[in-house]
């Protein structure tokens, strides 16, 4: 007989939680428990890395090993604990401000490298731990204490940033919808190689309700949509609507369909490897588009850190005493 | 001062680099002591003719062991006007100057800055000249491999170097070796051989003075027995981190981004064919050290390498590994600063960023080398301290040592697996922050162990379990007792010594870099009468446990340093005493007669 499968609570550090009550984080550390269980992972060989933040805090929560490290850097120190030991099953955590702000220089070289790891990037639009100032991925006009009159400068979006730098599994899911979540972490982690995740989450002092608009139990399912690989881009109460390429404005558009819209055939269908596809779907966004929630891009390529350590046994082992004489050398004798 | 200097300037691309290794290899193998000194500007081929293109390499041959590469040039073979404009001051009135007098065209000559022709107008009175035209020699020698006018024209650097080699009474063999190691049977390799040899017969056939400065023998030295080779700092750091990981059984994951002069190392360990040691050229500076400290998270022996603006970057990840006590291995190349400063020049004022360049209450290990092959066994210790102790080690080495050179007796390896690293295994009490009570090392465990999972961060822990804490106590004894465990790293080093009379008055104290001209300086000055005593450190932080006790012995202390006076800070602030500071910053290391001059000074006041 088997040994019977891990539950969430496996993974309960223990660890009093202080994230602040209603805060979007509880539902994401317990997706990512139930995650974890579900997968029967080894705590043991499971690492969670971590920057600086609110979603920073998650390592310290979870029975696994944890690094909760400096300010934007974990990306950088996951990559070296992957080249020191390629087996240790690595998830990193970070949030707007950590992941695309101080440390998006180093988050795009783990994209473009493909380490394998997984990537849970919360994103709440806000910083939360330094008290509320506008992030990255802040909304123009966000007032905010650093920006009374509104912050300027566009956001950056976050699977586009990912798409961009060349990531090769791009996701997202919402705190609000724990049960897809898993499933999306799920394929992170099946991924070989580095698994973006961008996870919305509200954060409940500082920026209550900026998702609303997409997570209101009365238009989530007029504005949200779920990717399924292989299946018709369709949304909306009885699947009513669904997604085309507008060709002459090359954009994605929303329309009804059925005997009222277009037919069935022409909408399309969701393809995980068209790059071109999930960056228009990563675009998406109200009021006239869904938000797209699910894996929006999945391609196999190779990995970093088996590039590295294959090149390491290529280049051979030679004892040191050879290594030392491989130049001129001259014999001093008794 | 004992032996010859021969100085090669010219153009950044006349290949003035390898005409220097060619002269420093012909003479080690065959015996003599050698010390080598390349200046080159950082412009990778900054435009010909300038004088801020000039590029240089300075080399002392000697009997014995050369620990300097001398403080004047003996023979300055200057292969253009503007190089030899910015070397001639430098030429003492008994050397010996060799030009190429093909490139003293009216163009060139406007180009250095010369209204008239130096050759003509007899402004190198005093000075032995020789004015052989090499570019029409050389062009000469290798008109049969038909490289055209530009490419036969490289080849003056051999030419050069077959000359000097006449003049220092060596054989080609060595350089002939090089040549056809590196351009094979081919045109090139030929015309360079051609070249080689053309200088060295002209030497020989228009019967030039022959140098007297090598029969000046100072006694006959004795190398120990052994296999020899040449080193610079960089490849013996390199081959030094190679050796801990095959005694500690450890894999070095070496994290660098490229910076000048530091990439070298980074070259070095890439290419070196070794299973164990990994190279990752990171995104930037930040991201090399924190890769590092992954690593040794990981369970391998994390090293990461920079020098001025990049060790600066690297300052938060410092505390990280400070706070989470992991071992790493930081290896400081400096150069010349503040900021970008001059990226190929030396400085050791890094000294104080080192010790104290941290947020917060910091501490960490602080090494030295204090020669080139020094360095081998510096990055051995460097990497046994931060495995035993829990901490970063931070080497100070420096861009003079990184890639001057000298003869180096190989050393015989630890036997792999000779002092393998225990990690912690088991979960039975486990506490990461559990402490050794004789180090107050922490153990060091590997994420994938079973049952040992736990979690760590720069926030502070409490004592024992490792839990965040913000108890005031408790900060206040983990603080301590970060302060601790590095300062007993000073209970397993050697006791500081000093060289030299028991009875001096004055003492001088060096570190890094300074010691080989310091040492030099006071045989110098024993030899005319002063004398003083000697005490180099290669352990910044902590300091060898009996240096006080010893300092207070002297009546006078001198403290020669590249850089505007921090060791001597450290001295007077750490034991109290009247420790006087010899400081330079000119992006040189010091010279021998600048040292004793300063000495005798020194002396005379005290006396």
């Amino acid at each position: 007989m088997n040994a019977p499968l891990r539950v969430p609570r496996d993974f309960d550090s223990g660890q009093e939680v202080r994230w602040c009550p209603g805060c979007g984080d509880y539902a994401i550390l317990r997706a990512v428990q139930k995650t974890l269980a579900g997968l029967d992972a080894d705590p043991s060989n499971t690492v969670f890395v971590s920057g600086i933040g609110c979603a920073a805090r998650l390592p310290y929560y979870l029975a696994t090993y944890g690094f909760h490290t400096i300010h934007g850097r974990a990306p950088a120190i996951a990559t070296g604990l992957k080249l020191a030991n390629p087996d240790l099953d690595v998830w990193l955590v970070t949030g707007d401000g950590d992941g695309l702000s101080i440390g998006a220089g180093h988050l795009l070289h783990l994209l473009r490298r493909n380490v394998n790891c997984q990537v849970l990037l919360f994103n709440n639009e806000a910083y939360g731990l330094t008290k509320g100032q506008y992030s990255p991925t802040s909304r123009i006009g966000t007032v905010t204490p650093s920006s009374p009159a509104g912050s300027v400068g566009d956001p950056v979006s976050a699977c586009r940033f990912a798409l961009g730098s060349g990531a090769k599994f791009v996701a997202r899911g919402i705190d609000t919808r724990i049960a897809e979540l898993q499933t999306t972490l799920s394929a992170a982690h099946a991924f070989a190689g580095t698994a973006f995740v961008e996870i919305l989450q509200n954060c409940i002092v500082y920026n209550d309700g900026v998702f609303s608009d997409f997570t209101e139990r009365s238009v989530a399912a007029e504005r949200q949509i779920h990717l399924t690989h292989g299946e018709p881009l369709r949304f909306g109460p009885d699947l009513n609507r669904g997604l085309i390429l507008d060709r002459n404005a090359f954009a994605l558009r929303a329309v009804p369909v059925g005997p009222d819209g277009v037919p069935e055939e022409d909408v399309l269908v969701h393809d995980q490897s068209n790059r071109g596809l999930a960056t228009l779907l990563a675009t998406m966004e109200g009021p006239d588009l869904p938000l797209a929630l699910g894996v929006l891009f999945a391609e196999t390529g190779s990995i970093f850190e088996a590039e590295v350590r294959g090149q390491v046994e290529a280049r051979g082992d030679l004892p040191l005493p050879d290594l030392l004489r491989r130049t001129s050398t001259w014999k001093v004798s008794p | 001062m004992g032996g010859v200097v021969v100085r090669f300037a010219g153009d950044s691309g006349d290949g003035i680099q390898l005409s220097g290794m060619r002269l420093t290899m012909a003479a080690a193998l065959g015996g003599k002591g050698v010390s080598t000194l390349p200046d080159f500007p950082a412009e990778i081929r900054a435009p010909a003719g300038t004088t801020y293109g000039v590029s240089a390499f300075q080399l002392r041959v000697g009997e014995g062991e050369v620990l300097t590469p001398g403080d004047t040039p003996d023979v300055l073979v200057a292969f253009n006007p503007a190089s030899l404009k910015t070397n001639i001051g430098d030429l003492g009135r008994d050397g010996l100057l060799v030009v190429d007098s093909g490139t003293f065209t009216a163009r060139s000559l406007k180009k250095a800055g010369y209204n008239e022709n130096p050759l003509e107008t007899g402004t190198l009175n005093g000075v032995r000249t020789l004015t052989p035209d090499i570019s029409r020699h050389t062009l000469d020698a290798v008109k049969e491999f038909d490289l055209g006018q530009k490419g036969s024209l490289r080849c003056r650097n051999m030419w050069a170097v077959g000359l000097t080699l006449w003049l220092l009474d060596r054989d080609t063999i060595e350089a002939e070796g090089w040549i056809r190691n590196r351009f094979g049977d081919s045109p090139v390799g030929n015309a360079n051989l051609a070249a080689l040899k053309a200088g060295h017969a002209y030497g020989e056939t228009t019967e030039l003075p022959s140098l007297d400065l090598l029969q000046t023998r100072e006694g006959t030295h004795v190398w120990p027995p052994g296999d020899y080779r040449t080193v610079t700092g960089a490849e013996a750091l390199a081959f030094g981190f190679a050796a801990a990981a095959d005694r500690t059984a450890l894999d070095v994951v070496f994290c660098a981004y490229p910076i000048t002069p530091a990439s070298t190392l980074l070259h070095y360990l890439s290419a070196m064919r070794r299973r164990n040691i990994v190279t990752f050229q990171a995104e930037d500076e930040i991201g090399a050290a924190c890769a590092a400290i992954g690593a040794s998270y990981g369970g391998a022996l994390g090293v990461t390498s920079s020098s001025g603006p990049g060790i600066s970057l690297k300052a938060e990840a410092l505390g990280l590994a400070v706070a989470v006590e992991l071992p790493l291995v930081v290896v400081n190349s400096q150069r010349a600063g503040p900021s970008t400063g001059m990226p190929t020049k030396t400085e050791q004022a890094d000294l104080l960023q080192a010790l104290y360049g941290r947020h917060g209450e910091a501490p960490l290990v602080v090494l030295a080398p204090n020669s080139p092959s020094d360095c081998y066994a510096t990055a051995i210790e460097a990497a046994n301290i931060a495995i035993r102790h829990m901490t970063p080690v931070i080497i100070l080495s420096d861009a003079f040592i990184a890639s001057t050179s000298e003869p180096w007796r190989l050393p015989e390896p630890d036997a792999p697996g000779t002092n393998p690293v225990q990690f912690l295994t088991d979960p039975e009490n486990f506490e990461p922050f559990a402490r050794d009570p004789d180090t107050l090392a922490r153990a060091w465990v590997k994420p994938g162990t079973p049952g040992l999972a736990h979690r760590i961060g720069g926030l502070e822990k409490s004592a024992g379990s490792g839990g965040i804490s913000y108890d005031p106590d408790n900060h206040q004894f983990m603080n301590d007792t970060r302060i601790a465990k590095v300062t007993r790293v000073a209970r397993t080093l050697p006791l500081a010594a000093a060289e030299g009379p028991d009875d001096a008055s004055l003492c001088v104290v060096t570190w890094g870099s300074t010691f080989g001209a310091a040492r030099e300086a006071l045989a110098r000055c024993r030899a005319a009468g002063t004398d003083a005593a000697h005490i180099h450190l290669r352990h910044l932080h902590p300091l060898p446990a009996n240096l006080g006790e010893l300092l207070t012995a002297y009546r006078g202390i001198l403290v020669p340093e590249v850089n505007s006076g921090q060791l001597v800070r450290v001295l007077r602030d750490r034991f109290v005493v009247d420790a006087e500071s010899l400081p330079k910053v000119t992006g040189k290391p010091f010279r021998v007669d600048e040292l004793v001059g300063a000495i005798n000074a020194k002396a005379e006041a005290l006396a």
